[in-house]
């Protein structure tokens, strides 16, 4: 039984394209076989993030037009056998695609995957009508800005109206101090507004964007905190309960007497 | 045609009030109400008579009502102030059972959601910042109200806007609005608003009661038909 998620936010920079090549890559890692479907059409870049942007030879929209087959378009990750992406078109119009077709991409792949990732693009017009078009399942990824949780309102707004089941919450970008220091909207404040199933929560973290530039997903690196929320996220896709993870730093000798001398530790 | 009259005249204190049979159809009333005003000299009296007009169990369309109107105007010293029907139409039954209805809302109202009501709202869930509430009744949120809510939006002043956690982005009862402070607020538990000396004012849910009495005019606005 295959499933295709949408990840969306309405807003931008939240992270959408990190959660979509994380989770993909946390789930190849537990051996199932995903595909990921970036519809951000003219501003791709999931292609960047997954380091496959040098073997791109047909996109989304050569699909949608007929000028490939569906295979043709796929391209298999350097790290996983059964990792694909499809990549968005850099040059049409988001107006080139249209959801009929995305209903019958996702379909097709959902012959050969058991997960079917779909990128987003940010806003609530055709790119988001399009992603959200052949999509079963939706996780709306938001960070502990007021700006950011409104627009994750919205967008649940939206998604209640289409035929994907209850959208599921990842919060991004948490930092923990601000958060204690109240400067940030809490984890408790965010679930209470928003009032949809909390998926997981994403520390923020350079290694993320480090990552990212190198085009090897933080998920493959299981050192980093960060990459245990992503994985952790997967296996709650998968059905496994696991607890969240707590970010409050230990009260070690030496971060006490950082604390005192005013230092932060990071 | 000697049976009883099919108009009758009463004086009151405010004028006169003549009561039209509803046994008989309505073109031998206007006949006879035509025989009676021209037998009485109208004219001769100075002031202006204000003339409640009382149907019974007949029920007319505006233009008979209008015709009616102008019929009994012809004559200059009349004035027709009201005319009343114990019928309404089942179309009007309706409507008012619409506008004094509670209509229930079982989601929460998100960002850039409208709920827009003709009658009163319940809201069970939150109204998130960004949403709108607006209502021709009262608004009632069994939940946070993040947002704004408009009661009484299309003029109504007599009607409250009560919620469970008042922390509104604006507060609106019918033209007049209040926003809330520039500062950061945690918000209230248990909170009503209504019209107060020509401005929004909040209060403890419990004063709502003596605020406003009739929150709920469902028998109100049938006797005011």
């Amino acid at each position: 039984m295959s499933e295709a998620i949408v990840i969306t936010s309405g807003k931008g920079g939240v992270g959408k394209t990190t959660t979509t090549a994380n989770l993909g890559t946390a789930l190849a890692l537990m051996d199932k076989k995903v595909c990921l479907m970036d519809t951000d059409i003219g501003l791709r870049n999931l292609d960047v993030v997954m380091g496959l942007e040098n073997r791109i030879i047909y996109d989304i929209i050569d699909v949608a037009q007929g000028r490939c087959k569906l295979k043709q378009a796929l391209i298999k990750d350097k790290r996983f056998d059964y990792l694909f992406l499809l990549p968005a078109a850099q040059t049409s119009d988001k107006h080139d695609l249209s959801p009929e077709a995305m209903v019958e991409m996702v379909n097709e792949l959902k012959q050969e995957f058991d997960y079917i990732l779909i990128d987003c693009p940010a806003g609530i017009e055709q790119g988001y009508k399009n992603a959200v078009a052949g999509a079963d399942h939706a996780i709306v990824v938001t960070t502990p800005e007021k700006s950011s949780v409104r627009d994750a309102d919205r967008i649940i707004g939206l998604l209640e109206q289409e035929e994907v089941t209850a959208p599921k919450l990842i919060i991004n970008r948490i930092r923990n101090h601000m958060m204690e220091s109240g400067d940030m909207m809490t984890i408790d404040e965010i679930i209470q507004v928003l009032s949809i199933d909390l998926l997981g929560i994403v520390q923020d973290d350079d290694e993320v964007i480090k990552a990212s530039n190198h085009g090897e997903p933080v998920a493959l690196n299981p050192n980093i905190k960060s990459s245990i929320s992503y994985r952790n996220i997967a296996r709650r896709i998968l059905g496994e309960s696991v607890p969240l993870q707590s970010f409050v730093q230990e009260q070690t000798l030496m971060t006490k007497v950082k604390k005192f001398f005013g230092m932060r530790e990071k | 045609m000697s049976q009883k009259p099919l108009v009758m005249i009463k004086g009151t204190r405010d004028g006169l009030t003549l009561f039209l049979s509803d046994d008989a159809s309505f073109h031998d009333v206007k006949e006879q109400l035509v025989d009676m005003l021209n037998q009485d000299d109208f004219d001769e009296v100075d002031s202006l008579i204000t003339i409640k007009v009382e149907l019974g169990n007949r029920l007319l369309h505006t233009d008979e009502r209008e015709e009616l109107k102008t019929l009994i105007q012809s004559k200059r010293r009349l004035v027709v102030q009201d005319i009343v029907s114990n019928v309404i139409t089942k179309q009007e039954a309706l409507a008012l059972k619409k506008a004094s209805d509670i209509h229930l809302h079982m989601r929460p109202v998100r960002s850039g959601q409208v709920v827009d009501i003709v009658g009163d709202v319940l809201v069970i869930g939150d109204v998130n910042p960004g949403g709108t509430v607006k209502a021709t009744g009262n608004v009632f949120i069994l939940g946070a109200l993040r947002g704004i809510a408009h009661a009484g939006y299309e003029g109504n002043k007599d009607v409250v806007i009560v919620a469970s956690l008042m922390n509104p982005v604006q507060l609106r009862i019918a033209e007049f609005y209040s926003r809330a402070p520039d500062y950061e607020t945690d918000g209230v538990y248990m909170e009503c608003a209504y019209i107060e000396k020509g401005q929004i004012v909040m209060d403890r849910l419990q004063q709502v009661m003596k605020k406003c009495p009739v929150i709920n005019g469902f028998e109100r606005s049938v006797l005011n038909v």
